[in-house]
């Protein structure tokens, strides 16, 4: 087959053939009668511009940011771009006294979201399903903190905590010398106050979610189980829950993405600050603004990338054997 | 079969991997792009285009009057593009990379010299020989770049000091500490009389930079601070740790919370009379905006502690002006630096922004106020001026290694071996690298 190619289109013999190649050339031959010369054109125009615009910014990106992870960069002139091997991993796993704590506080992130907001949530949900009073107005109340910038809600938590004129101080009166409570500084403190906040959101995200989903389950089950004698804690247990499960996947993806790609909140907050360091702010802090460290923060994101893929690759394996055996 | 290949639609893999180059190419092209200020692309002699960071009302509307008066002198117009005074300096590289602006506002010191040396910036020597009489030979030295030539026009500076209010120390009977002794003991009696004797904040992770070079060029002297900033002593060296020492000895008599505070609100303490000092650039006065409180304001220079180096350095950073790599309107923007080299354009400037001081020594100083005169004549009177640690260093290493290992140590003191030894070891790649 495929030296059949090659001696029928010699001007390609310099390239050596791909794979598809002979499927295209077969396919059209079916197809030649059926797309006029204008159906062909527009048809590549709707394939070929996602298609560039998907490899220039999704692929090209982070090829390329991977392969400046191995570089030493300034950001000027493409000159100054040096090949320096691992060194960069090296220093970042050895020398950089904020990367584990990043690295930390990321999971840190991931397991506080999943094991408060999102059950909170899922309860509130539950209620609100009920059909009880005034449920839109709950409903707009705790979907709220979604709807507004992460940074505006950083930015409002931040005066919450302000430790002179904050609220919090103020009424537990811990703004007087020597009773400082210093929620935004104290790197015992602020990755939890600004969880806090992380969290106050993160309800009314899972709360939608979850909402969306109990309004998709079949009202009969509910009337089967309870002429069943069950009551409404096994019910939801027994009934509910298990046919929230695709809301569930979702709720999970959903979750992790939020813990790996924190930023705007924490970098509003105190700039990511000893105690709240993660991992996308030290990305920044070393690519965006003078500093220019582009190898060593392509380094991060790297570090960053190979973390997200060894969450979304099992979840995909697993949703493509569903599919299959489905 | 031929014929038929060449009139698919699909694309080749030669094709696509053409496709796929020029799409690298856009991709590369984007922060390129967005380089692109809204610079005059005229090369029209009676405009000169200037970048400016001047975002805030105050300092906006001083420039705008410089430029004013230079184009009634000249007849040359200043198209002045202005942007957010942090994002300026953030996307600097990118600028001066693109299509920047004739002339654009910087920093004294290597910040300058960075750029200088990567071929982003012009000499502009022919400047100084006009304007170089009118200012002293410290400002030259910080005009002049890694090279030896001029590339620097500085325009105004401020002085780090010491800053108190007159009637806390009149009433409690205070006087102004000119050694390390007087001014712990000076500490604790304020802490006695439930003052807060140092104000701070270091929310912004600078604010303890000024404290350190404070306490470094005291003890180890102005040609220490410029081999630590430049790379070349160690951070594990001996000197350094007394640096930290003598800042530990200080800080139980710092402002508790210290890390969620921004330094506006440390000044506020300064002006309701909470705290009795607080060390920071003359930019504090800002904060006071009722006239009686700012009459009130004064400070004093950081005390000795070393009697080899007395009071003789003074941490002055300078604004000022500089030439990007290829100007389109050579001739106005000679002129034009020569213009804002002269006391003149300075004087403009200071009417409208009284917290800073005259780069030149020919400027008049009879409209002074009490604070600027007094700022004059210690920078004037300095025998070496710095500019600050991030105007001294790399950026790179004092945003990404020092900033939050200052912060560290603010929080723990006691670890400030193991600190030290980790800034060494990042200090050393970062300045190993290009």
């Amino acid at each position: 087959m495929t030296t059949d190619t090659n001696m029928k289109s010699p001007e390609a013999a310099a390239v050596p053939p791909s794979g598809p190649a002979p499927v295209n050339k077969r396919v059209p031959r079916g197809h030649k009668r059926l797309l006029t010369r204008r159906d062909r054109i527009t048809l590549g125009f709707m394939a070929g511009v996602p298609t560039i615009l998907h490899v220039a910014l999704v692929w090209v990106t982070a090829l390329a940011s991977i392969a400046l992870a191995f570089t030493s960069w300034d950001g000027i002139g493409f000159g100054s771009i040096k090949w320096v091997g691992l060194d960069n991993f090296r220093q970042l796993f050895t020398d950089n006294p904020q990367f584990w704590p990043a690295v930390e506080h990321n999971v840190i992130w991931f397991v506080v979201l999943i094991l408060i907001p999102t059950p909170f949530g899922l309860f509130l949900a539950v209620q609100l399903d009920k059909n009880i009073r005034f449920s839109r107005v709950y409903q707009t109340a705790f979907f709220l903190p979604v709807v507004v910038s992460l940074a505006v809600t950083g930015f409002v938590w931040q005066l919450v905590y302000n430790p002179d004129t904050g609220l919090i101080n103020s009424l537990i009166g811990a703004n007087k010398p020597g009773h400082y409570i210093d929620w935004i500084g104290d790197p015992h403190l602020n990755l939890w106050a600004v969880l806090i906040a992380a969290s106050w959101r993160h309800t009314g995200y899972m709360m939608i979610l979850y909402l969306a989903g109990l309004k998709g389950v079949d009202p009969s089950l509910r009337e089967a189980s309870s002429l069943d004698g069950a009551n409404e804690w096994q019910t939801f247990k027994n009934v509910i829950f298990p046919t929230l499960r695709p809301t569930n996947t979702v709720v999970l993806v959903v979750t992790i993405i939020e813990a790996l790609r924190a930023f705007d909140l924490v970098f509003v907050f105190n700039k990511g600050a000893q105690g709240t360091e993660l991992l996308s702010i030290l990305i920044t802090n070393n690519i965006i603004g003078e500093s220019s460290r582009i190898g060593y923060g392509s380094a991060i994101a790297v570090v960053l990338l190979v973390i997200s893929l060894a969450v979304i690759i099992p979840y995909l394996i697993s949703t493509f054997r569903k599919e299959r055996s489905a | 079969m031929r014929d038929l290949s060449s009139s698919l639609p699909s694309p080749s893999r030669r094709g696509l991997l053409k496709g796929v180059g020029g799409a690298a190419l856009l991709g590369a092209g984007i922060p390129l792009l967005s380089a692109c200020g809204s610079s005059g692309s005229s090369s029209d002699p009676k405009t000169v285009s200037l970048g400016s960071n001047a975002s805030d009302a105050v300092p906006k509307k001083a420039f705008a009057e410089i430029y004013a008066a230079f184009k009634k002198q000249s007849g040359i117009a200043v198209d002045v593009n202005t942007k957010d005074h942090n994002t300026f300096q953030e996307q600097i590289n990118s600028y001066l990379q693109g299509t920047p602006d004739d002339v654009f506002n910087w920093f004294a010191g290597y910040r300058m010299q960075f750029f200088a040396a990567k071929n982003l910036a012009s000499p502009i020597d022919d400047v100084w020989d006009k304007i170089g009489g009118n200012f002293p030979d410290a400002m030259k030295k910080l005009s002049k770049g890694a090279d030896g030539k001029y590339y620097f026009v500085p325009l105004y500076t401020y002085p780090w000091a010491i800053f108190y209010r007159k009637s806390v120390f009149a009433q409690h009977g205070y006087e102004v500490p000119t050694t390390w002794d007087a001014f712990v003991a000076l500490c604790k009696q304020m802490k006695k009389d439930g003052l807060v004797p140092i104000a701070f904040g270091d929310k912004d992770a600078w604010p303890a930079m000024g404290t350190f070079d404070q306490i470094n060029f005291r003890l180890n002297g102005y040609d220490f601070h410029v081999e630590l900033m430049a790379g070349k002593a160690a951070w594990t060296d001996a000197k350094v740790k007394a640096v930290f020492d003598h800042w530990a000895e200080l800080l139980p008599y710092h402002q508790d919370g210290f890390m969620g505070r921004t330094w506006q609100d440390a000044a506020q303490t300064l002006v309701s009379k909470k705290a009795g000092m607080y060390v920071l650039g003359s930019f504090v006065g800002q904060q006071f905006t009722n006239k009686a409180d700012l009459d009130d304001l004064d400070f004093f220079a950081f005390p000795e502690i070393n009697s080899a180096y007395g009071q003789d350095t003074v941490e002055a950073p300078t604004d000022g002006f500089m030439v990007s790599k290829a100007p389109k309107n050579k001739a106005g923007v000679a002129k034009l630096l020569e213009y804002l080299g002269t006391p003149a354009a300075e004087q403009i400037y200071l009417k409208a922004d009284s917290s800073v001081v005259a780069a030149s020594s020919k400027a008049d100083t009879s409209s002074y106020t009490p604070l600027q005169k007094k700022a004059y004549e210690m920078i004037s009177g300095a025998k070496s001026l710095t500019q600050f640690m991030d105007r001294d260093s790399r950026p790179d290493f004092t945003s990404t290694v020092m900033q939050p290992a200052l912060q560290k140590f603010l929080q723990n003191p006691k670890g400030v071996d193991s600190l030290l030894s980790s800034i060494e070891r990042q200090k050393k790649t970062i300045f190993a690298s290009s």
